[in-house]
């Protein structure tokens, strides 16, 4: 029996990170529920007990269930019945395997059914679900938004919806719209209050919604009439027994085949407001973006695990000119880096969800008591750095996995590029992860403020600070310190100039600090478990090269350059 | 009125001979135990399966499962309560080791007529003996009917009088109906086993016999077991069940193994083929008349 969590000696060190006892207590406000529940954890190790043993059923459902189910889930897909959407079969078993071990609600609180667990577990989930059926991990990492009703909605409506989630009913989040995809402003689905029924019923059209016929969705719609921007949107939870919406068709993908990607249409559907009427944007919105970029990040990780595996696997595998190719230096090459942006990517991965847990936790812990001043302000600097860093994760986890998915085709040759192999299924799946939940370019834009504010900056300078790598790894260190210093003189370069040479560079700016940041993530990995030695040295050399290339390019162009590029604009199709 | 039913299901932890790496023999021919994982019998599991869906239909039920072995075998009675079981029975005395299975069901067979269950479920066979007998022996000694390889519980009498099962024979099936209590002995090929439930992993994980409990350092879980029963298993030895000496263990196993012979599998005649239809087709000649396929 296979297990994607016991096979996965990189998984199982993030678990065991230091800042897990403060995330347990944090979570466990001292262990409270120990007589009031017979699954609460009495201490530290009885929690983390807990977190491995169920991590390791949800591993074992991912590689028998899930991953044995992935292929002919991409080939039957979703279909429309009735205004319905009906899973893949495969789907529904997968959805049902992992209802029938409790798995659901595994954040939510143990009074609403929930298994009150770190966020880093639910991630964890995400990434070994994504490993096993890339387009399956949609359905599953959208109780995101339960955890956004847990957090701003009524007492009322979290009795009403949440043990539901625990019980496996599935979510959605109904956001876009034919006009509104990027610019989340232009929403238009409209919501009145009716009088006479005392209910909110929404009325229009939603486009691109993945599992949009899900149990219980949250529909950003319109609520105050005659406006055009985000002050007029709020945040409703819509219940599907109500029966008032209708799948009008779902999408044909590239990949993740097995998501129902919906456009669903709304017929004075009755929903409940969530939280504050105008802050369904501005602030509910926001929240659920930023556990769904999470989200998405895990997937991509999970994708990018596989493809590693895949690869590596074939490489050894497969034999050509007398020995297998993976001999071949332009074969380990790719394998090392392929293992190396792994590895960085989750780094990154659970460095965020750190930070967004302690601050997530906080904010929990606010609602029964005022924080201490102390705490305050713990709350306001972890808030920032997952504001920080989770741009940063989206962006490279994403780029990375469809780099990974790249590079296992590459690895398998022509065999990669047929049906017989998974690896073309995870390159269509990866495909999506950098462009929903916010392209890699509007995380550029969400990160580029903490290139200018210096918040990645003030991070890289406290990662050298605590810096005590191995004394053998000098040479890494040096380059670190050279590649910080390399970074401060394009931000000076870049920033002295105006806005448009910002935004113009932002992307250059962005990468050059993660990179410097993952090394550095790596290189404390290497200090504390040897098997990262090799992928903190190799990516360390792929960053310096990064960093150079980008470097050069910045120190090369004057702001006479923007007008090169922008001399496409003058171009049209009929005129070429 | 459906009747809840108790249900008792008899399991065996085994050694994991699916897996078998070069030093699972000893020099001597006996199973390397300690190279092994130590795991649930499958088809125990396929059991267990049956007797949670019987469970399932008859709200109150109880599933309980009975095995015989070494303390360490009680990981196999805390896996059936995270999967749904309500606990368990730990067969366990020296005096009971070396049996065979004339000497295991006549010690299971004592137990079961202390607990008196309207069904006995258990595995077809365990993977590391592959008799297929301590289950239809059980049914002999008990005096109650059996039915073998059975696939699927097709229905249930709502007086629980009468049971109706369908078998998977070599050949077809067959729906036999049989009056309780009885011993149902389930194939590989019925459903499998539900998985481990998060919550109940949670709860039954600190689950003891009471030898392990006594040895315990007091702290906050040594006491939990003052108020939450549901954290006992139960622990039988020989004058718990008042079985005859003479029966038990080695003594009452008249089974005596002649020889084990450690049997090489050696391929001596590798064919190479290329994927031209001339080579397959005379392949498939091949199997067809050496009857590997058709």
């Amino acid at each position: 029996m296979a297990n994607f969590f016991l096979d996965n000696k990189d998984l199982q060190f993030h678990l065991n990170h230091p800042l897990m006892k403060k995330m347990v207590e944090l979570k466990e406000k001292g262990f409270e529920d120990k007589d009031k529940y017979d699954y609460a954890p009495a201490d530290f190790e009885d929690a983390m007990d807990n977190y491995r043993r169920v991590l390791e059923i949800t591993g074992e459902i991912c590689a028998d269930v899930l991953a044995a189910n992935a292929e002919e889930v991409d080939h039957t897909g979703p279909t429309v019945v009735n205004d319905r959407v009906v899973y893949a079969p495969g789907t529904q078993r997968n959805l049902d395997a992992l209802n029938a071990a409790g798995l659901s609600g595994i954040t939510l609180p143990r009074r609403f059914d929930g298994l009150n667990f770190p966020l880093i577990c639910f991630v964890m989930t995400n990434e070994m679900v994504a490993r096993g059926d890339a387009g399956f991990e949609n359905i599953w990492g959208l109780q995101d938004c339960a955890e956004t009703l847990n957090e701003f909605a009524s007492e009322e409506l979290k009795a009403k919806y949440l043990p539901r989630v625990c019980a496996g009913e599935t979510c959605a989040m109904d956001l876009t719209e034919p006009d509104a995809g990027s610019d989340l402003q232009a929403v238009m689905l409209k919501a009145h209050w009716d009088e006479e029924k005392q209910t909110w019923l929404l009325n229009g059209v939603k486009r691109f919604i993945t599992n949009g016929d899900g149990e219980i969705s949250l529909v950003l719609a319109r609520s105050e009439d005659g406006t055009k921007d985000a002050r007029g949107l709020s945040m409703f939870v819509y219940d599907k027994n109500s029966g008032a919406t209708k799948v009008r068709r779902i999408e044909n993908k590239l990949g993740i085949k097995g998501s129902p990607t919906c456009e669903l249409v709304f017929t004075n559907a009755p929903a409940e407001l969530v939280g504050d009427r105008k802050m369904g944007l501005i602030k509910y919105v926001m929240s659920l973006m930023n556990a769904a970029r999470l989200g998405v990040s895990a997937q991509a990780v999970g994708i990018s695990e596989a493809a590693y595996r895949e690869a590596l696997k074939y490489a050894h595998e497969r034999e050509q000119f007398g020995k297998p190719i993976i001999e071949f230096p332009a074969v380990f090459e790719i394998l090392s880096n392929m293992k190396a942006k792994l590895h960085g990517s989750r780094a990154l991965l659970y460095e965020t969800t750190r930070f967004v847990e302690i601050y997530k936790d906080y904010i929990h812990w606010s609602h029964d008591r005022k924080l201490e001043p102390e705490e305050r302000a713990e709350m306001k600097e972890y808030s920032r750095l997952a504001d920080a860093f989770t741009p940063l994760l989206k962006l490279f986890a994403t780029e990375y996995a469809n780099q990974e998915a790249y590079d296992a085709i590459q690895v398998l040759g022509g065999s990669g590029y047929m049906k017989d192999y998974p690896v073309e299924r995870l390159y269509r799946d990866a495909r999506i992860t950098n462009i929903y939940e916010g392209t890699s370019q509007l995380q550029v834009v969400a990160a580029i403020r903490h290139v200018t504010t210096g918040t990645y900056l003030a991070r890289i300078k406290e990662y050298e600070a605590e810096a005590k790598y191995p004394s053998d790894m000098e040479s890494v260190y040096k380059n670190l310190v050279a590649m910080r210093e390399a970074y401060e003189a394009c931000v000076e370069r870049v920033t002295a100039g105006d806005n448009e040479q910002i935004d113009f560079h932002a992307r250059r700016l962005v990468e050059m600090a993660g990179h410097i940041i993952i090394t550095h993530l790596l290189m404390r990995q290497a200090t504390e478990a040897d098997m990262y030695r090799n992928p903190a040295e190799v990516y360390g050399k792929l960053a310096l090269g990064k960093i150079n290339e980008a470097k050069s390019y910045i120190f090369n162009s004057c702001c006479g350059d923007i007008d090169l590029f922008k001399a496409v604009l003058d171009e049209h199709v009929e005129g070429l | 009125m459906k009747k809840p039913l108790k249900i008792v299901v008899l399991a065996k932890q085994v050694p994991d001979t699916r897996n078998v790496g070069k030093d699972a023999m000893k020099a001597d021919g006996t199973v390397n135990r300690a190279a092994l994982p130590a795991i649930f019998n499958p088809e125990d599991l396929n059991a267990l399966e049956q007797a949670l869906i019987l469970k399932d239909m008859r709200p109150g039920s109880t599933v309980h499962l009975l095995t015989m072995g070494p303390h360490r075998a009680a990981d196999i009675i805390r896996d059936a309560m995270y999967r749904g079981a309500d606990g368990g029975i730990l067969l366990t005395d020296r005096k009971f080791a070396g049996a065979d299975t004339l000497a295991t069901s006549y010690a299971l067979s004592r137990a079961l007529d202390k607990v008196k269950p309207d069904i006995i479920v258990a595995g077809r066979q365990a993977i590391d003996g592959d008799t297929a007998q301590v289950g239809p022996q059980v049914a002999e000694k008990m005096g109650i009917p059996q039915v073998t390889y059975a696939e699927e519980i097709v229905s249930l009498s709502d007086d629980n009088g009468e049971i109706v099962i369908k078998r998977r024979l070599d050949h077809g099936v067959e729906v036999v109906s049989c009056p309780l209590p009885l011993v149902v002995t389930v194939n590989g090929s019925a459903a499998p086993c539900r998985p481990q439930h998060a919550k109940r992993v949670m709860k039954y994980k600190h689950a003891r016999i009471p030898t392990e409990i006594q040895d315990m350092d007091a702290d906050y879980i040594s006491q939990m077991y003052e108020t939450r029963d549901y954290l006992k298993i139960g622990e039988w030895s020989v004058a718990d069940v008042e079985a005859d000496d003479s029966q038990l263990g080695l003594a009452g196993s008249p089974t005596k193994v002649k020889a084990i012979e450690n049997v090489v599998f050696q391929a001596k005649e590798a064919k190479r083929l290329t994927a031209a239809d001339a080579d397959i087709d005379e392949l498939m000649a091949e199997l067809i008349s050496s009857h590997t396929l058709g």
